[in-house]
Formats: structure tokens, sequence, C-alpha cells
């Protein structure tokens, strides 16, 4: 049988970031997949040696909407490392508590795009709704719904006040009803699990050999969590377990958000009751000739800042890893094999940080075009549709 | 494995292909290598010990082109650095993506940003810039310089 | 011209695109949509082609490569056409100025009718701003 090329992108109207990639098909089945980058290149490496360390922390904000907490904490922690020096205890915790509110938000937007993409626009409603509490008491927290400004080189910038504590944990504790009843739509529900259940598979030695990270790889079996290996900030001063699953499956790496945003409840609560007093800044001056590696563990993964400094007020080298760099080569691993109405879904379990990836579209060699972005998207959640037909019947 | 016993592992077994060994923290160490050994190397910290590859850094100095290639042993807590120098002619070394998947990527990155040549990787074509940009202009390096006459580099104000 | 935009933006249908963004402007985009704010009893629909858009919302810092499509998505549009220009780095480039990889602000490259600022622009800065365009455009006071 001929094979076909099927390209998904660049522009999606529900994916935020535009991305291309090329899936080849053999009738229904995806043989072959290929990614072309760089629609969100902006050389953030480059600008950074012209900003000072303290500003580097503004621009790395802006390197990803999502996760835009996880790359100044990288950061500040690379210049730190330079050093090596220790930030205040205050810090840290509230260091944390930022780290887990993003971590927060990040998985109910992840739950709500993936509702969308099965079909299940009333889970995608619920859970952006509930994704507003979230972002109110990072606002009564920070200042800010989505870039906190929170993270400096020595510490953090601004003091959370104790006025501001009950507010932000009476809305926290606001959100756990709704989301267990989130978390017995996506766990229990029959539908679902045909859908997910065995489809987009990322086997364990494929997990080591991508050198995937985050709920991806704890999907597949590996352990790999940057806060219980290597415990930075205030991780290691509350209760709070890994979630690991071994199947590697698309409702693997669901359950696993799900479950881990229970987690980042339970942490970021811990450390808002038991905040310790005193500084909150080192007030470093100037940063020593060296090299220093930071990294943290965004929503998605790892990231990983290295950062040379020559003595002067800028990075002679600032090196930027987004965990999405390291897991959307998998997305070959696990789509090769599947059929093309479950390709979106399978992209949408890397939870790609739109920052770097792109969307989906399908034609044939000759250019004519098969299904657009949005008819893929329609393709996933009709067949949603049929299953529960299907299940509704018997 | 102890961190005593995987630092130990490396240096006995590649003992001349060592040219400096920092032990900077309980959690950073930072080899030197020669530039022929690191698929030898970078293998043994990969399968042997276990470490995952986090990324490799580019860095463009005044006198060499520097490759870090960066692993972390999790067991452990360990972040093992290993650092090649090039020279800045014609900068080239040996490539990982044959070793193992995670390599393949940032091995295209670095080659299209600073123009080094990694012998054996399987598909070494553009990976961020775009097509248009010109052939042989590596926005990283030191001597980079803007060759877009119609840039604007103002806000207008 | 100035009576079917006045038609059109009774129940204008969104289309929106990022030039090469880190985001955050798109999920607020998004969330306007959400319960919260609900931009759909105003009749704005995020539109699934092109083709159906009557108002454009473009995001980013116009990156290289985004910047080809976006001229060619341009074109296709069915004109009048409003475009909005959503967050710093679509005003300017924001951060970006100097970035090897944005050669020019948006505006250099289409005409912009409305620019919302923020980094990114609250939900309730991008509704306020997209009312201000309807409410210039019943007066007569818009451009085309």
């Amino acid at each position: 049988m001929p094979k076909t090329v099927v390209p998904i992108g660049p522009y999606h109207p529900l994916q935020e970031e535009p991305e291309f990639f090329t899936l080849t098909v053999d009738g229904e089945t995806v043989v072959d997949a290929d990614v072309r980058l760089g629609y969100n290149h902006r050389g953030i490496e480059k600008l950074s040696e012209r900003k000072t360390f303290d500003q580097g922390v503004f621009v790395v904000e802006r390197i990803c909407g999502i996760c835009s907490t996880s790359h100044p904490f990288a950061y500040v922690q690379a210049v730190e490392d330079v050093f090596p020096m220790e930030v205040p205890e205050r810090a840290k915790y509230i260091r944390t508590i930022i780290g887990e509110g993003e971590r927060i938000h990040s998985h109910l937007l992840w739950l709500g795009l993936a509702g969308h993409f099965l079909g299940y626009n009333t889970v995608y409603m619920w859970a952006w709704k509930l994704r507003e509490e979230i972002l109110d008491a990072m606002e009564i927290l920070s200042g800010n719904r989505n870039n906190y400004a929170m993270f400096k080189p020595g510490g953090v910038r601004r003091d959370i006040k104790a006025e501001d504590i009950p507010v932000a944990v009476k809305k926290i504790d606001s959100i756990v009803p709704t989301l267990e009843m989130l978390k017995k739509a996506v766990v229990d529900d029959p539908v679902l699990h045909c859908r997910t259940k065995g489809v987009g598979i990322l086997t364990k030695e494929d997990a080591i050999s991508y050198c995937a990270v985050g709920p991806i790889a704890r999907a597949s079996g590996v352990a790999r969590d940057v806060r219980k290996n290597c415990p930075y900030a205030a991780y290691d001063r509350v209760e709070w377990n890994m979630i690991v699953t071994e199947n590697g499956d698309v409702f693997d790496k669901a359950v696993i958000r799900v479950l881990e945003t229970f987690e980042s409840i339970k942490i970021m609560k811990s450390c808002l009751l038991n905040l310790p007093g005193g500084e909150i800044d080192a007030k470093i001056t100037s940063v020593p000739v060296g090299e220093g590696i930071g990294h943290a563990e965004a929503p998605r993964g790892e990231v990983f800042h290295y950062v040379r400094s020559d003595g002067t007020n800028r990075p002679a080298r600032h090196k930027v890893r987004a965990p999405t760099f390291m897991n959307l080569p998998t997305f070959k691993a696990t789509v090769v094999g599947a059929t093309l109405s479950d390709a979106t879904i399978i992209l949408a379990a890397i939870d790609p940080c739109y920052c770097c990836t792109e969307r989906l579209a399908v034609r044939d060699k000759k250019g004519k075009k098969l299904y657009s972005g949005a008819e893929l998207l329609r393709l996933s959640q009709e067949k949603t549709r049929m299953m529960r037909e299907e299940t509704a019947v018997k | 494995m102890t961190r005593d016993e995987a630092l130990k592992s490396i240096q006995e077994r590649f003992p001349n292909d060592m040219i400096e060994f920092f032990d900077k923290s309980p959690k950073r160490v930072f080899i030197e290598i020669k530039p022929e050994a690191i698929v030898p190397v970078a293998r043994h910290i990969f399968r042997d010990l276990g470490a995952r590859f986090n990324i490799a850094s580019g860095v463009d100095t005044r006198t060499h082109i520097e490759i870090l290639y960066h692993f972390t042993m999790e067991d452990i807590n360990l972040l093992i650095t290993v650092r090649v120098k090039l020279n800045q002619d014609n900068p080239e070394i040996d490539s990982l993506a044959p070793s193992f998947h995670g390599a393949n990527w940032i091995e295209r990155e670095i080659h299209e940003l600073l123009g080094v040549n990694f012998k054996g990787h399987p598909d070494l074509r553009r990976l961020l810039l775009p097509e248009q940009w010109p052939q042989g202009v590596y926005p990283l390096r030191r001597d980079y310089e803007e060759w877009d006459k119609a840039a604007v580099r103002n806000r207008g104000v | 011209m100035g009576m079917k935009l006045k038609a059109l933006l009774k129940s204008p249908w969104v289309f929106h695109l990022s030039t090469g963004s880190c985001n955050n402007c798109d999920i607020e985009v998004l969330d306007c949509l959400t319960p919260r704010f609900d931009i759909e009893r105003f009749g704005m629909l995020l539109a699934g082609s092109i083709k159906h858009a009557d108002v454009l919302l473009i995001t980013g810092s116009c990156n290289r490569q985004s910047t080809e499509r976006l001229k060619r998505l341009y074109d296709q549009v069915p004109k009048p056409c409003v475009v909005i220009a959503i967050g710093e780095c679509s005003l300017s480039r924001g951060v970006f100025i100097h970035s090897y990889n944005c050669p020019v602000p948006l505006d250099h490259i289409v005409p912009v009718d409305v620019y919302i600022p923020g980094c990114p622009p609250k939900p309730e800065a991008i509704i306020a701003g997209v009312v201000k365009l309807i409410q210039k455009i019943e007066k007569g006071n818009g451009k085309r």
C-alpha cells in the first residue's frame, strides 16, 4: 500500500504554539514521525549574555508561560551553584510554594486540554474554571496570575504577608472537592479506559534511551523526579510521595498528573502553614568566576540551566534546556504503530510545553490535504463518541 | 554504588584520556577528557554507572570551543560534567547519537548554533534556525554580527 | 465597508495565532472562553479556520519562521478584518527586542488596529480592549 505523508501543523485553533509534525501513514496506521521546530526559537541563550544576572531572571521567566516559575527556579540555583551557596530558609519555603502553585495550575490546564482532545468538553471547562481558583491564590501570594517575578539569585524578591496565608489556604482547599470529582471522571470512566489504556506506550528501555524526564518517564516505571533525587528548596522538609506507574500509556500519564496535583496541594499547604521566619534574601552583590548548574522539576520534567561566570555582572554563557526537548523525540517512539485518530491524544500526553512544540495536520504525498488539524481533533473526539455509544448499547 | 566508587571507576578506566579532574562540591564533579575518548567515556557513564544524560552545552571561549556533557547519577545525587576542548577553526567530534537517542537533537542544535561537526550523526540537519538563515553564520559564536539589514532594534519612540 | 465591519462585529469570530510566544498570552486568550470570563455570551467564538475569521488575535514576537506563515495567513483572511496585537511581544517584541531571530515588530508586517499591552494582559484587559475596538468602530472612527 502506498505510504502517505501527514503533516501536522503549524496552526491549530486550540493549540497555542506553532510547530510542525509530519506523520507518514500506511492506511490508518502511523509508520513514521518527524518534527520540525523553530517556530518559537527566540535566541534566549544569546540574549542572556547581554543581561545582568538579575535581569536574566525576567528573560527566562518568559521562555515558557506555563512553566514560568521553573526556569527562574533552575536559573537562580545555577547562579547560586557558582559559589556554591545556600539561601535563607524562608526563601526556600517561598520558592517551594510558588513552584507547587505553578504545578497545580499547569496540570489542571493539561487536564482540560486532554479532556477537549478526547471529546469531554465538560472536563475542559471544569478544569479551567478550577484553575482560576489557584490563579487567584497565586495572585494573593505574589501579585500576578502568571509571571510571578518572585525569584532572584540569593533568595526571593518579595515576602508573603502573614494575613494572606489563611486566605490562600482557603482558596487551595476549595479546589479539592472538585478535583476529587475530576479524578473520578478520569480514573473510573470506562470509555476513557478504552480510549487511553494501551495507547501510545513508551517502554522503559525507550524512556531511558531517550533520557525522558517528568511524568513521561514516571509513567514508564522510571522513578525520576528532581525533587526526590536531588532535593532542593524545601522539598526534603515536607512529606510527599513520588507517583510512579508501570504501563507507560496515555492513561498512566493522565493518572500521574492528577495524583501529582493532590501531592502538590499537600506540599503547598504544608509550606504555607509552616513558613519559617527570617530573611528572604542573601543579598549577593557579585558572582565569582566559575560554573554553576541548577535544575528544577517543572510540571513537564527537569529544567536544566548551566551558567558560566567570568567575574563580571553578566553570564559568559547560559545554557537552557526545557524538559520538552528531551520528551518530544519520544513522540516518534510512541506514535509509530498507532492509528491516526489517536495521534492527537498521544501528542497531548507528552504535554508539550507549547514554547517548543507544534500542531498536527495531515496531507498525502501529492500535497493534497486529507485532514486539517481541526479535523484530526474531530477524529479523536468521534472515536470517543463511538466508543461511548458502543458501551451504552452493551 | 557510592560516589567514590563511581568516580574511581572513571579514573581507573580512562587514565590516559583524563586531562583534569575537578571535584567541586559533593554534588558536582567536572572532568576534562581528550575529545577522542568521548564515546567510550560517555558510554561508560551512561550504561555502566546508570547515569542519565541531561544535555550538552556548547561554549565559544576566546581560544577554543568547549562542549560540556552533563550526566546525573540520580541514586547518589551527583552531577558529572565531562568537558572536551575543540579547536575553533574546524571543531569536530564523534557523535553520541548512535549510543543513546537522548543525544540526537542537542547535537543538531550545537551544530547549527556553534558550527561543530558531529561525525557519525545519522541526521545532522537544522533544528531551530529558519530555512532562510544563511549557512556558515553561527549565532552563539563570539564573533557573530547582525547580518540582517532590515532588522529594527529600537522601539520606535 | 464600514457598515460591513459593524455588522461583522456584532458577533465576531476570532482567529488566534501565535508568532513565536511563550504562550502565556495565548492561554489568557483561551481563558476568556472559560466559565469565569465567558466571552461566548457576547457572541465571540474561536474560529476553526482562517477563512471564517473577522478578528485576528496575534501574540508572539514575530520570529523569522513564523513571519512567513503569518504573511501567508494574513493574505488568506477575508477583508475587512481587524487585527489585535496582544501582549508586549507583539507590541514591540518585549524582552526579545535584541534577539537574532526576531528582526521586526508585528506592525511592520501586518497593519494592527488595537494594541493590548501586558505580559501577559489579564483576561479583563483583553476583553476591555476588544470592547473598546467594537465601540470605536460602531462610532465610525475605525479605520477602513
